[in-house]
Parts: structure tokens; sequence; C-alpha cells
């Protein structure tokens, strides 16, 4: 999917419709049922990176960390996070390297945010402790979980369960094809990242374009998004997410590694699956994952929501989650 | 060794390095094609041309990758071959189509940038190093490297500590090389875009050596067959009209 907050080089400040008319906030743009801001904010140095941390709830409660997932940030638990919190938790969780309010790096990959999920950890406690995430999250938890077994007492996995149904079914000579494709894109947009930034537009603007990655999201959650990942410039809102970061990509990882961690978790597992299809998802259907269910693993498939589950059915999810922690 | 040439790759600062003719009217634009050498895993560019590029006719230079040698050191690590492949793409931005002859981890990144800009990547050698095997064909147990204090990074010069673990480390299966070759072979317009010159063979080096389209030489003779086909800078006529003779298959 193209990303379509993303401005080429020259093409900033806005031109055409995007220009905003009147960059004033719709006047409940920044409230939303049930939404409510963390309790806490501060960073955490992670080798020389600043990382954004939020939290809910009290602060001598039990902890529990949060991941979101890609191209999300952690305010995207605005609603999510306080339910968990009023079931008695304190929810830390953090903008990943180049999301939401934290630093954007030089450098992303799975070994760098496992770090810095690390360093968050470590600013929390040296006890195990429940972690939960969504998406490309969940498969950063599984990481997590499987690197530190010493520091994870239960795994909880939102639709971040990759499997080998997440590759396209194409023929080889296709794949090359595509492959090719995705490789001179990206390579034009290191060209260009030094000098890109993100589109600017009105809130409903970003809130548009956003669709197109959420489809299945209320406008008036996309609009909120926008008041809590967005920056308000001068010329507009910009989404803060490093404009370097691009949707899709390539390498050598192949989607169903992360699910061949599951078997090996020895704590406690609920692994929940949206199963509406969507472009922001993985494909993955529950028959791609029992075979892979550790034997203590709790399973949860949801009929009729898409993958951002916990956005959709934030009541569902965190009763199943607070049920599941004890 | 002549000062680099700085270039931008978004938030890092590459060092270019001038080995051999590159700045005596033979840079950027000149009538004879740069060989650009990559470094193997730790290493640095070495003031001296590698021996193998002793008849290249034309300017010679090298590049320091990410982590590496004068070119920056971020800080939280993150390292993946696929990065260094922009790092390369940086230097075919400011020099136009190159032959690459790159050591160890350099060579899997030369053939990384064979496959992806195959109208700029006019050969690529690739000879033994270190970093050559990287992580193996399938992830290995994972392992957590955490945060380094300030000043445990080694002095400047040093490379990145999270480079050597990481790119020591990262997967590099014998398909997705495969892909690389292909689609060299498919887009480069040369009939033998990648030469294996390495005596050790890891999974992944050994399935490029058995594809078609892949010489199987060592890296001054692979060396002065690309530079037999150097000459004005490459086009896609010059592309398609440079290949000439089969691929030998054995070294």
């Amino acid at each position: 999917m193209a990303d379509p907050d993303l401005a080429p080089p020259g093409d900033h400040p806005a031109s055409g419709d995007d220009l905003p008319a009147d960059d004033e906030p719709p006047a409940d743009a920044d409230r939303f049922p049930g939404a409510c801001a963390p309790d806490r904010t501060r960073t955490v140095d992670a080798g020389g990176l600043r990382l954004a941390v939020n939290e809910w709830g009290d602060e001598g409660a039990r902890p529990i960390l949060f991941a979101h997932g890609g191209f999300d940030f952690s305010r995207t638990f605005d609603v999510f996070a306080p339910l968990i919190a009023a079931g008695g938790w304190r929810v830390v969780t953090w903008d990943q390297r180049g999301h939401g309010d934290s630093e954007h790096a030089a450098l992303y990959s799975w070994e760098g945010d496992l770090r810095d999920a690390v360093a968050v950890l470590d600013t929390v406690s040296s006890r195990p402790m429940p972690v939960l995430g969504h998406s490309k999250g969940g498969s950063l938890i599984l990481q997590l979980a499987e690197t530190c077994p010493h520091r994870v007492s239960h795994v909880v996995n939102i639709d971040g369960l990759p499997s080998s149904r997440s590759w396209p079914d194409v023929a080889e000579h296709t794949r090359t094809r595509m492959l090719a494709s995705e490789l001179t894109g990206w390579l034009d947009h290191r060209r260009r990242a030094a000098r890109s930034l993100r589109k600017p537009g009105t809130i409903d603007d970003l809130a548009r374009r956003r669709a197109r990655m959420n489809p299945r999201l209320s406008p008036e959650w996309l609009r909120y998004l926008v008041t809590v990942g967005a920056r308000r410039d001068e010329d507009g809102w910009r989404w803060k997410i490093d404009p370097s970061l691009r949707l899709g990509g390539f390498g050598p990882w192949r989607p169903e590694w992360s699910m061949w961690r599951l078997p090996s978790l020895g704590m406690p597992v609920l692994a929940i699956l949206g199963l509406v299809q969507e472009d922001m998802g993985w494909g993955t259907l529950p028959d791609d994952v029992y075979p892979y269910l550790p034997p203590h693993a709790r399973f949860v498939p949801f009929d009729e929501v898409g993958h951002f589950v916990h956005i959709e059915a934030p009541e569902r999810v965190a009763d199943l989650v607070l049920e599941f922690l004890g | 060794m002549t000062e680099p040439v700085a270039l931008v790759h978004n938030k890092v600062r590459l060092a270019l390095h001038p080995l051999r003719g590159a700045r005596d009217g033979s840079g950027p634009g000149s009538p004879t094609r740069p060989l650009l050498c990559l470094h193997g895993l730790g290493e640095l560019t070495s003031p001296e041309p590698p021996a193998a590029a002793d008849a290249w006719p034309g300017p010679v230079w090298g590049l320091d990758l990410t982590g590496h040698g004068a070119s920056t050191r971020p800080s939280g690590g993150g390292y993946t071959a696929e990065l260094l492949m922009a790092d390369v793409d940086a230097a075919l931005a400011h020099l136009g189509p190159c032959t690459l002859l790159g050591r160890g981890l350099g060579a899997y990144v030369a053939l990384l940038s064979a496959g992806a800009r195959a109208e700029l990547v006019r050969g690529a050698v690739l000879a033994d190093g270190p970093g050559l095997a990287g992580g193996g064909a399938t992830p290995a147990s994972p392992a957590l490297a955490p945060h380094l204090p300030p000043g445990a990074r080694g002095d400047d010069t040093a490379p990145d500590p999270f480079a050597l673990l990481e790119l020591a480390r990262d997967v590099r299966p014998p398909d997705y090389a495969v892909t690389f070759v292909r689609l060299a072979v498919m887009l480069s317009g040369l009939d033998a875009p990648i030469a294996v010159a390495a005596v050790v063979r890891p999974p992944w080096l050994a399935a490029v050596a058995d594809e078609p389209g892949v010489l199987v030489r060592p890296a001054a003779e692979a060396l002065a067959r690309y530079a037999r086909e150097a000459g004005p800078p490459a086009s896609s006529s010059m592309a398609s009209a440079s290949a000439s003779g089969r691929p030998s298959r054995n070294p």
C-alpha cells in the first residue's frame, strides 16, 4: 500500500486541496468517548535514542507492558489502556523509535526495537511482567518473550501472528517483478529521505488519509488520533512518524518465522485474531495458528472484527485480557 | 589518502574515499567507469586499492559503510544489510554506473545492490572477507544485546559494536540471495552481472555460484572482464551491447 501521507520533496508546503483553508481543529476533535490521555509521560534514553513513554493507572499497581503496531503510536491505546488500568494495572507503553513522540532514528530493525523494549522494561521492574502487543508489536513481544523469558510472565498477542499466508500467492517470476518494483521504490525513497516531510493538511485531511489504512475505524476516532499523533506546524498538521519510514517492504525475513516463536513460549499465552481481513493485517487464519499454539495457550478468534481488534472492540478485549491475567 | 567525499544518506554521513585516479579528471562523469570497493564487516576502506584492482582502467573509490570508518555511527543500532545496500545506492547516485568489488559483508551488500540497481551496477565481484556468512539461512535462537552506556562504544575510529553484532547475525536465506542474482540477470543487460571470487561459500553464496549468469573466477580475472566492458559510462544501449561470451560455471 502506498503511503498516502508522504509528500514528495519539493511538494511542501502543501498545495492544492490539502492546504488547510482553516486549520483550527474541529471543536470536538480532541475528545473521543472513553479516551483518556496518559496519567504520566516520561522519556527513556535507549543507548542515546530518546523514547517517549506513556503510562496509565496507579504507579504502584502491577505493571504490564504494551507494544503498538507499525505506523501506530502509543496514544492509539487511549481507549484500551484505561480499561486495563481500571482493572488494577499500571499500563506502560512507549512510542517505538521513529513513531509518535520518540526520536527519529537512523536505523530501524526488529533487533533495535527489541533492545528499546528492554530499555523501557528496565525502567519499570526487573521482575517478570505481562506483555501485550498488537500487530508488529505482537510479533515484537513474541521475540521479547523468547529472548528474555525471565522478564515476561504472560503474553497477550493481538492480531500479531504473521503466517506463510502473509506472502502474496503469486508465481515466482511475478514475485521477482514485485520485488524489483519494491526495491526501486524503496531506494528512490531513501535517496529523498534526508529532505522529505510528511504532507501537511487539516485534521480532516489527515484523518481521511489514515482511513485508507484504517478503513473500519470511525472518522471520529481517526480525527482524534490526528490530535494526539500529529503535530501542528504553521502550514498544517503532520503525522509525527519519521518520513523515512515507508509502508510495505522487503527483506529476508519470512512472516512465518515470527509464528515459529509461539510454540517455544513457556508462559501463559493469550492469542487474539481478528477474522475480517484488511490490508494492514497479516491475512492469518485460525488454521494457520492452531499447529503452533503451545499447550497452555488460549486462542480467541473475533468474528466480524478486523485487524485493530482492541480499537473496534475495546471492552470485549479488555475483559478477556483482565480475566486471562487474573 | 585524499579527503573523502561526504555523502548524505538520510541521517547518516557516508565517507566515499577516492583511492586511485578519482581526482584527476576521472571522477563522476569520467569516460571510464569507476570501480567501487566495499569493505568487510568491522573493516574500513583501505587507503590502497586492493591488488585485484591493479589493472582496473578507471577511477577506484571505496565506501565506508554506516557504522564503519569515517562514516556515522548512529545511536541505538538496528543494522540490516538492506540499509547498507542503500548506502551503496547513495554512492551510485554520486558516481553513476559502477562496477562493485565487495569483501565479506561488502560482497553480500554488492549482490543486493546488483539486483536492486541493475542498471547502475555493471558487474559485482564477490570476494572473501569478514562477515561473509552472516547469520545463516534461518534465524538462530534469539539473543539480546542491551543498549550500551555512553562511552562504551569505543573511540570514533572503531566500528559500531552493534554493526559487528547485528551484521554477523542477519539471516541470509539462499533463495533470497538468488532472487537478487535473477534480478541482476533480468534487468542489467549483462550476460554475467555477478562474479563469485570467494573461496569460502556459505549457503547463500553457494546458491549464488550455482545460478546461470554467475561467473566463478578470481577477482582480478572477473574485473578484467568487466573492465573490457567499462568504456564510456553505461547506458541502456551499452548495457544491451555489452554481453559477450558465455559465463563460466567453474573456477
